[in-house]
């Protein structure tokens, strides 16, 4: 277990993610992959903590809570898309384009 | 040597529920893919020795998160009862990117400079939670500020506006209505 693994299996995650981002149509779905996403760069933040010192894992808290408001905030729109559409397709929000 | 067999355990773990969870067709098994990858992490954690954020790991992410995401699939069901099928559109383009954008990660981790020497001693709780409310106090406060706008942000979205639901003028009607309709 070295800093480079860990930043590799970060890597690895984030990626995932930005995959399932791109692909899933799903709003629920797209959240699921924001949290994969946020989930890498919190496992970079402790990993540095933990190989180099310093206050990553402050960094990871403050990252965790703004995770949870950031799902508060998209579950209550993805229930607004869903009662004005009926479903949760990200397509059917088209309507908030500028 | 025990280190090294743990952490690809964790690894392994982490990187295939992780693609269940953007793979997996029916939304609550993803949810549920996605509280095995954050469980991953905070055994991760654990290893790292970052024993408090392990715990605010199970506990917020696995605890509040993955319940928030399960009520959240549940009461965005379709009105016949059933869960829209999560499908994966534009393949192609998604993979193509993902394995860009992680051959790029790849690369620029190979090329720096990421040897450690002795790792310093751990942060320990009670320093965590002595910067936190000493050099990071204006982050925490703001940090609780945010956390309430959330709240509120959440609330005024996600009520019900029963009052529109008989104007005509406005084009959203509730889930009652449209039931009937089809």
């Amino acid at each position: 277990m070295t800093l480079a693994n860990c930043i590799l299996l970060a890597s690895l995650l984030f990626s995932i993610g930005v995959y399932g981002l791109l692909t899933r149509r799903q709003a629920v779905a797209m959240l699921l992959c924001v949290e994969l996403m946020l989930n890498a760069a919190n496992i970079v933040f402790v990993s540095f903590a933990h190989f180099r010192g310093g206050p990553g894992q402050i960094f990871a808290i403050f990252a965790l809570a703004i995770t949870v408001a950031e799902v508060a905030v998209g579950l209550a729109l993805v229930l607004l898309l869903y009662r004005k559409h009926g479903d949760t397709a990200i397509d059917l929000a088209s309507e908030t384009k500028g | 040597m025990m280190d090294t067999i743990g952490f690809g355990v964790v690894a392994g773990v982490s990187v295939v529920s992780a693609l269940y969870v953007v793979r997996s067709a029916n939304l609550i098994h993803a949810v549920l893919w996605l509280a095995l990858t954050l469980l991953a992490s905070a055994v991760l954690y654990a290893m790292l020795e970052a024993p408090f954020l392990a715990g605010v790991q199970v506990l917020t992410y696995v605890g509040g998160v993955v319940t928030l995401m399960i009520f959240g699939v549940m009461l965005t069901q379709r009105h016949d009862g059933t869960v829209a099928a999560a499908s994966n559109v534009r393949n192609w383009a998604g993979v193509a990117a993902a394995i860009a954008l992680c051959t790029l990660l790849f690369v620029a981790v190979g090329r720096s400079d990421l040897t450690t020497g002795t790792p310093p001693p751990a942060t320990t709780t009670t320093e965590i939670g002595r910067s936190l409310l000493d050099e990071h106090l204006v982050a925490f406060e703001a940090l609780s500020l945010l956390l309430l706008a959330a709240i509120v942000g959440a609330v005024v979205l996600a009520r019900r506006k029963d009052h529109e639901a008989g104007d005509a003028t406005v084009p959203t009607s509730p889930p009652s209505a449209r039931r009937g309709a089809e």
